[in-house]
């Protein structure tokens, strides 16, 4: 039977193992040598065997409650060391997180602003309960100024600058668009009123310096029905450029003027603060003039199908490309044609930016 | 056109302010585009007196004057007036002041040797008449040191305003005033000519009208009438004053008359010195490439649509546009050939046109001018020749006849509520029409409204609604929302218009820049891209480089990749989406989004980077973005063919094109051809697709908006692994199809994971690696089932690649 030293005397080496093991390694190699099978710890429980009944009743509970510290040691051991270890890997597998990473594609990627601005214009005027229309930039004479009241030879077909093809054996040239008003006479042909829509789309002027460019963009209105007036127009004209602007309020100041297709016909100022080097709407005493309307002359409905008696209605015009540079302020309306990299980076809008009425226009 | 208003006041009753008077214009439809305070460009300018003028010692004709300006030292100023002397007053100039009528700025300098610090002004200096024969010398009394306008009370203010192109009744500055008093602001002035008697029948016949049947005819009614005996000296200063007032320079007392008139009156007429003349004078059609030296100094081409007055020399004017030069009046002119004539506007305007020649005239009777005009403003002119240039007048000779039509419109008072909303009543309405100078008659809603001679723009109703809102104002039409049509709004965009916006956010998306470029090209870029063809090519480009309608975005994205590169950003992802167009009809035109890539700029984005090196495109990138637009527009780029066929703008052998049918190509995506990218000078790769957004089938219209059930399996999917030597051109794609082939039930994916080509494969050979995997459906599968599967797979791929299973 092992004595009281003996056990005391095993106890007390382990121990000191197992405060010396310096790993897990280190501490498995202990705990083999004590609780193993060939361990010091189970030889010494294996003399229990031998041992009578009275031995046994002393030795057991003494021998098994080193066996019992002794495992409780390693599993704090074993703790600490595991703790030691994560510390250590974690200390060795530090990275550079200020490492940059390139943009990602949805960040590099721009829409450019004439298209986001066609979308900010569907945005509003779908909620009117309008439609968006389109038709060909290649019209024939007939579209782009006889259905729309010019006459031939009339000196405001020549305040067109009309783009021409070479003439057809008919002696018929077509036409690049001077405007999107064709479209006007189109729709009417083929819908039945009431007509509610928005046209936008490319239009094509000769014409080029700072503020021309021999291409261009217009979006068109037309309402057609048997009772709308000059009184909606200027509602609609009013409310779209609030929301467009996206200010409280805007002034507009609608002055008589000329287009053969309208009549009567008006040139329409917003109020604006030209003092600083951007224009701003919504403020200020200065004016500028920034789209012409009017009621659909009778002569384009009776064109177009629609008798002048039964309906009528107003359609107005607005360049795109002038919105968006009032807006958001490009100097030059050259640029938006250059796709210049830089241009393209600094004005474009990010692809997920899409203009809605319930998350706002532009962010 | 420009006025000034102490010139508006010759006609006009008022003692509204400028601020009034240019409001009321802008709001009843007279744009103002600029407003110039005359007492401005004259302020610096001050009364001054001469205290000594003595000879300039080195020239005989200059004189050295010591000038009192009122403050500080007195100052030494050369002058060459001839009147210039010691004690006069005069108007002073110091240097830097800018002299209007020589358009310059003043500076101190050293006339022969003596020192100039200003100058001593004559009128012309000052543009208050045409007089520069010596300095300005005011009276006695005049106070040194003044301002010379608060001396010579200069106060006036100069208009310059825009007549659109149907107001020929506005282009003199009575039908300015005319308007203006309809819109309440003054009176106007009634200034009615009596005829003056004439000294005897025309000593010239009317003007013969030499015409073609089939010739178009300018011409309408020609007045013509003789003067003798005239004395054509400098015109009265009043006169001068006016025509400088508004820029125009003063000739001699006929020019200035017609001209007088022209702006007075808004008539237009033209005087021959009678003595110049050869034999009568007559109308006629220009012959085509008749040559005509014109009063601007110009030799001019004419054609036969153009009306000229002739005489046996030739032409003498070219009607309604501008005279001759070798038949005009001067100073010496005794005898004089006054032409008033009206003429068809549109063919005024087309000569015009023609001609390049911008002058009064023209701006004048390109528009309608009133015809009653053209005998009360012979009379006019008649009196004033007769009072400033004495002489004998004889009766006008008249050819041809222009009345204005009697046009009555029948006008429903309640047509200006219908088109406009205003709610105002009947006798205002009326009241309105009268002001402007028509004729109202009728007590019953509907009125008959009569159209005085000068409107020769209204002739329906709504012309009638468009006066009366301009006259009681724009601002008074009630603002009124437009009725709702639906509760909620419908779907507003038609499915193209839907495609590119998903098209353009995608290509955003992934890392792409939106570029707009120009809708044509040159034609040598147009020819590149299967266009260039007659019918597209305009007839008058702005230049060269934009001449042809362009048959694809490629080329003005290439371009653009150019551009970027020339300003060192040759790493560049540009798209599209826009039209191209392949015929001059509407079905012609068609929408492409269309995308490049160039240098290194890749889904990851271009350049080095520590985390990757630096990679070239290549055609897999552009194949990638294709597919992405394809799947944002709801196409599986797999189910579709993909044939290994170029486009001609691409690198034959690294291109392919997706289709439907032979007959519905959705696209094609490859490497930019090398030569296409040499001939543009184009030094870094570029890859590219483009995608016809029309060729796109709609989708078919779903009766359910629910999607179908989900099926999921319970059982575990598995994955096999076969890998074949096939020859080099064989396509990957085909042994995936063939494998998926095998068992469509069960195979529910091919991937391949890998391709290789090596020498141990053997000469144009290759390795292409697949891994299939297999669904099951209801039940695990046997060992032997699976077998049976690969089995399959393996006969599949060999029969349609001719390949073996690398064993």
């Amino acid at each position: 039977m092992p004595d009281e030293d003996k056990i005391t005397e095993l106890s007390q080496t382990i121990e000191t193992a197992v405060a010396g093991a310096n790993s897990l390694g280190e501490l498995d190699e202990v705990r083999v040598a004590a609780l193993g099978k060939k361990g010091s710890v189970s030889a010494m429980l294996a003399t229990l065997g031998k041992m009578s009944q009275d031995e046994r009743k002393i030795a057991g509970p003494k021998i098994n409650g080193l066996k019992k510290s002794i495992s409780a040691l390693i599993d704090v051991r074993l703790a600490e060391l595991k703790t030691e270890e994560l510390a250590k890997r974690l200390a060795s597998e530090k990275i550079d997180v200020t490492l940059p990473l390139p943009a990602a594609p949805v960040s590099r990627g721009r829409i450019h602003p004439i298209s986001q601005v066609i979308d900010e214009i569907t945005a509003i005027f779908s909620d009117m309960g309008f439609s968006i229309a389109e038709g060909p930039d290649i019209e024939t004479d007939y579209y782009n100024f006889t259905a729309l009241n010019f006459p031939k030879g009339h000196p405001a077909r020549e305040m067109h600058d009309t783009f021409f093809f070479n003439p057809d054996e008919n002696g018929e040239r077509k036409v690049l668009r001077t405007h999107t008003s064709p479209v006007q006479i189109r729709t009417m042909e083929t819908q039945e009123p009431p007509i509610r829509i928005v046209i936008p789309g490319r239009t094509y002027r000769c014409d080029s310096d700072q503020t021309h460019t021999p291409m261009f963009h217009q979006v068109e209105g037309l309402v057609i029905d048997k009772s709308s007036h000059i009184g909606q127009l200027r509602w609609v004209l009013e409310e779209f450029l609030k929301a467009f602007f996206e200010v409280d309020n805007v002034v507009t100041r609608f002055r008589p003027h000329f287009f053969p297709f309208t009549e009567p016909s008006m040139e329409v100022d917003v109020q604006c603060d030209r003092s600083g080097s951007e224009v701003k709407i919504g403020q200020g005493n200065d004016w500028m003039e920034i789209l012409g309307c009017g009621m659909v002359h009778p002569n384009v409905l009776r064109m177009s199908g629609l008798d002048p008696e039964v309906y009528q209605g107003f359609a107005w015009g607005i360049g795109i490309d002038r919105l968006a540079m009032l807006k958001y302020g490009m100097p030059d309306l050259r640029a938006f044609f250059d796709a210049d990299q830089r241009w393209l980076d600094h004005y474009g809008f990010r692809p997920l930016d899409i203009p809605t009425l319930f998350g706002g226009l532009s962010s | 056109m420009k006025f000034t208003i102490e010139w508006l006041k010759d006609h006009l009753d008022t003692d509204a302010s400028v601020e009034q008077i240019v409001d009321t214009l802008t709001m009843t439809g007279t744009e103002v585009e600029a407003v110039e305070d005359g007492a401005k460009k004259l302020k610096d300018f001050i009364v001054c007196e001469v205290i000594s003028a003595e000879k300039h010692p080195n020239a005989d004709r200059l004189r050295v004057c010591m000038v009192n300006t009122g403050s500080g030292d007195p100052v030494k100023v050369v002058c060459g007036a001839p009147n210039a002397k010691t004690g006069m007053k005069g108007v002073f100039a110091a240097a830097g002041t800018y002299i209007p009528g020589t358009d310059f700025t003043l500076q101190k300098g050293k006339i022969r040797g003596e020192e100039s610090n200003g100058m001593l002004c004559s009128e012309r200096e000052l543009l208050i008449s045409n007089e520069h024969d010596g300095i300005i010398e005011l009276p006695a009394d005049a106070p040194v040191g003044q301002k010379y306008v608060d001396y010579a009370n200069i106060n006036d203010v100069l208009i310059e305003v825009e007549i659109t192109p149907n107001r020929g009744d506005c282009v003199g500055i009575f039908g300015i005033a005319r308007e203006l008093a309809a819109a309440g602001i003054g009176k106007i002035k009634e200034n009615t000519i009596k005829p003056s008697p004439s000294s005897g029948p025309s000593p010239i016949a009317p003007l013969e009208q030499r015409f073609l049947p089939d010739e178009p005819k300018t011409i309408r009614k020609f007045a013509a009438r003789v003067f003798t005996n005239i004395n054509n000296g400098p015109s009265p200063d009043w006169m001068q004053k006016r025509l400088l007032d508004v820029g125009l320079r003063p000739i001699n007392s006929i020019v200035d008359i017609t001209n007088f008139i022209s702006l007075g009156w808004g008539r237009p007429l033209h005087a021959y010195d009678m003595d110049k003349l050869t034999g009568a004078p007559y109308l006629r059609n220009a012959k085509e490439g008749e040559e005509f030296l014109a009063l601007d100094g110009k030799l001019h081409k004419l054609d036969n649509t153009m009306c000229v007055i002739a005489d046996d020399s030739g032409a003498i004017c070219l009607g309604g546009i501008m005279g001759g030069q070798a038949t005009g009046v001067d100073g010496e002119t005794t005898s004089v050939l006054l032409e008033c004539a009206s003429w068809d506007p549109l063919l005024i305007a087309k000569t015009g046109r023609k001609t390049g020649i911008v002058s009064d005239a023209r701006y004048r009777l390109e528009r309608s001018v009133d015809p009653a005009l053209t005998i009360s403003s012979m009379e006019r002119a008649t009196a004033m020749i007769l009072e400033i240039c004495g002489g004998e007048v004889y009766e006008t000779a008249i050819s041809g006849e222009d009345e204005a039509p009697d046009i009555v419109i029948d006008f429903p008072l309640s047509e200006v509520k219908r088109l406009t909303g205003l709610r105002i009543g009947d006798a205002e309405i009326k009241a309105a029409l009268t002001l402007l100078g028509f004729w109202v008659s009728g007590p019953a809603k509907v009125v008959k409204v009569a159209v005085p001679s000068w409107r020769t723009d209204i002739s329906i109703k709504a012309d009638l609604v468009e006066e009366v809102m301009r006259i009681v104002g724009v601002d008074r039409v009630p603002v009124e929302p437009l009725p709702a049509l639906s509760g909620v709004a419908q779907k507003t965009l038609i499915p193209i218009q839907n495609r590119r916006r998903i098209a353009r956010r995608t290509l955003g998306a992934n890392g792409m820049h939106e570029a707009v470029t120009w809708s044509f090209i040159s034609k040598k870029q147009a020819q590149m891209f299967g266009g260039g063809t007659a019918e597209l090519a305009l007839a008058n480009p702005i230049s060269a480089e934009l001449s042809d309608m362009r048959p694809s975005l490629l080329p003005g994205l290439l371009a653009a990749s150019l551009r970027n590169a020339n300003r060192s950003y040759s790493d560049l992802a540009l798209f599209e989406v826009g039209q191209v167009f392949s015929s001059d009809m509407p079905e012609g035109q068609r929408t492409f989004a269309s995308a490049i890539r160039s240098g290194s700029a890749g889904f990851n984005g271009a350049g080095r980077h520590w985390r990757s090196k630096e990679k070239k495109v290549d055609v897999f990138d552009a194949k990638a973005d294709m597919a992405a637009v394809l799947s944002a527009l709801g196409f599986d780029m797999d189910k579709a063919q993909l044939l290994d066929q170029s486009a001609d703008w691409a690198h034959p052998g690294r291109g392919g094109r997706v289709q439907l049918g032979p007959k519905n190509i959705l696209g094609w995506f490859g490497e930019i051809h090398p030569s296409i990218l040499a001939d543009l000078d184009i030094s870094f790769p570029v890859v590219g697709f483009e995608i016809d957004l029309d060729a796109l089938p709609r989708p078919k219209t779903k009766s359910s908006r629910t999607k179908p059930a989900l099926k999921m399996s319970d059982l575990m999917p598995l994955k096999r692994d076969f890998a074949f030597i096939v020859d080099r051109d064989v396509l990957a794609g085909k042994l995936a199809k063939a494998a998926a082939s095998a068992n469509k039930n069960l195979i529910s994916d091919v991937n391949i994971f890998d391709v290789f080509e090596g020498a141990n494969l053997g000469e144009n050979k290759k390795s292409i690696g697949l891994e299939v995997t297999i669904q099951p459906k209801e039940n695990t599968l046997t060992d032997e089932e699976i077998e049976n599967i690969s089995i399959s797979i393996i006969k599949s791929v060999e029969k349609a690649s001719g390949g073996v299973l690398r064993s």
